[in-house]
């Protein structure tokens, strides 16, 4: 794709996006990137410099505001972590990130519904999109007209790879099954929920309540893709602390010792019951564009700040 | 050592004492979900091909691989010998080692040879060989066939298929990666 088309269709995006929000009466922010303390997150890698952290996303500072008394916040951020590079995949990478105050996740997911439909208003603008709310990908015609397919985490495990997702977390082959037999097929005709996530899964989700064992987390899949992550937000503290325990145990013994993040656990306390969500800017762009490659959506590429550490050209 | 996260394609690594080279590569991580680093390998000796999904604490062997620059000598029953042009050294390879690479070989050739643990695993040819025509069917003008080419031999026995005008004794250019015909070498 011609770099001017890039630009523009990037533009387009970050400008339709910020309209749906605003007509919403969100009200956009920009917080730090640079943090004095992270959420700890066992499979996230954060860059350190001059022992602070580079963000690995928005949510811990604009959780201190929601708890300050903000309703409705959406921010468009860079986030960074260490070691993921891969088609899909960037160490530095745009986020779409949002709160709503009194919401759960049932009502999200409506609202990502009503995203697409929003920016599927002007398909002229992204070539992978057309008039009747399709996408193409690879060949294939994606339906993106709402309601889109709802799968609980058990039920994709049980239909695409024949097993539960509880033996298959006791077996420690949840991700390796999920990537490499359910992944593939979500998504392939019209978008798909997958929700309610074993809760060990969701350190920052809420239980279910009527199922303790799942919590209120679901993601987005198009394509194949995995392209949005949201919650019901976990807003109490104490239970926050023992979920936040647990993840601190497992980054110990990988040799990541990391420090309880204690202003954010005093936030919460003020935090009333929300619904959050994070979105891949650049994969939400690279679908709407038809690029294959999160680096095809990227205004500047510097391929050798993401060498391997044996010095290797990357793919 | 490599770690997982130094994959990519056409890194070699070593599994159980025996060289691999990655064929295909691909970075996963599912949300809140650990890395994972999915691949496909080919075994650098047998050519047995595997997949296999690492992660992030898996740790793989540098193969002790070298390639040197040789002469083709001459074949032998089942072994192909050849020698390092500098230290006179000898090695062969045998047939089934050398595959397809055998149509190209013709002697004094210079080839890659790839050393595992110094012991010989495999030979890069030159991506184009000159290679002489020992047999080819005289072309009929006005052939109906409607074929546009024709099947020739070349010196080393191997078949390839040829434009009408090519005759015996000449010389022709062939890709190795392909086994196509290029163009006709005049000398």
């Amino acid at each position: 794709m011609a770099l001017s088309h890039r630009l523009q269709q990037r533009s387009c995006l970050l400008q339709a996006v910020r309209s749906f929000f605003l007509a919403r009466e969100y009200l956009e922010v920009d917080t730090p990137v640079l943090l004095p303390e992270l959420i700890p997150e066992s499979q996230i890698v954060p860059f350190c410099c001059e022992e602070r952290f580079l963000q690995t996303s928005p949510e811990l500072c604009m959780k201190l505001l929601l708890a300050g008394g903000y309703a409705r916040l959406f921010q468009i951020c860079h986030c960074f972590r260490k070691e993921e590079l891969g088609r899909y995949h960037r160490p530095e990478f745009t986020m779409l990130e949002w709160y709503h105050v009194g919401w759960g996740y049932l009502e999200l997911m409506e609202e990502v519904e009503e995203l697409f439909l929003f920016l599927a208003r002007e398909p002229d603008r992204f070539p992978a999109l057309d008039r009747n709310m399709r996408l193409s990908r690879g060949g294939h015609s994606i339906d993106l007209t709402p309601p889109w397919e709802r799968m609980t985490v058990e039920a994709a495990f049980r239909r695409f790879a024949g097993t539960s997702a509880r033996a298959a977390i006791a077996d420690n082959r949840f991700d390796e099954i999920l990537v490499n037999r359910v992944e593939p097929r979500l998504g392939r005709h019209r978008p798909v929920f997958l929700y309610d996530y074993p809760v060990e899964l969701g350190s920052l989700a809420r239980r279910k309540e009527h199922d303790a064992a799942c919590a209120e987390r679901f993601e987005l899949y198009i394509g194949g893709i995995e392209l949005a992550n949201g919650f019901s937000e976990l807003v109490d503290p104490g239970e926050q602390r023992i979920r936040f325990a647990a993840e601190l145990e497992v980054m110990e013994a990988a040799g990541r010792p990391a420090a309880m993040p204690e202003r954010f656990l005093r936030a919460l306390a003020a935090m009333p019951d929300t619904a959050g969500i994070a979105l891949g800017f650049d994969r939400l762009l690279m679908l709407l564009a038809g690029a294959d490659r999160i680096v095809d959506v990227l205004p500047v590429v510097f391929e050798e700040l993401f060498v391997g550490q044996q010095g290797q050209e990357i793919r | 050592m490599y770690s997982a996260s130094d994959l990519r394609k056409g890194l070699k690594v070593q599994i159980d004492g025996e060289p691999y080279i990655i064929t295909e590569f691909e970075f996963s991580k599912p949300g809140k979900g650990q890395a994972l680093y999915r691949t496909k390998m080919r075994n650098m000796i047998t050519g047995n091909q595997f997949t296999q999904t690492y992660r992030s604490n898996d740790k793989f062997e540098k193969p002790d691989l070298e390639e040197r620059t040789m002469q083709f000598l001459y074949s032998q029953d089942n072994e192909y010998h050849f020698m390092d042009t500098t230290s006179y050294e000898q090695i062969f390879l045998t047939r089934e080692q050398l595959g397809d690479n055998v149509n190209f070989l013709v002697d004094n050739m210079e080839v890659q040879v790839l050393f595992f643990d110094n012991r010989p695993i495999d030979i890069s040819l030159p991506i184009f060989v000159n290679l002489e025509v020992t047999r080819a069917d005289p072309w009929v003008k006005g052939d109906t066939s409607g074929t546009d080419t024709k099947p020739v031999t070349v010196e080393t026995g191997y078949q390839l298929q040829v434009p009408p005008f090519i005759n015996k004794g000449e010389k022709i250019q062939i890709d190795t990666r392909t086994g196509e015909y290029i163009t006709r070498v005049k000398e």
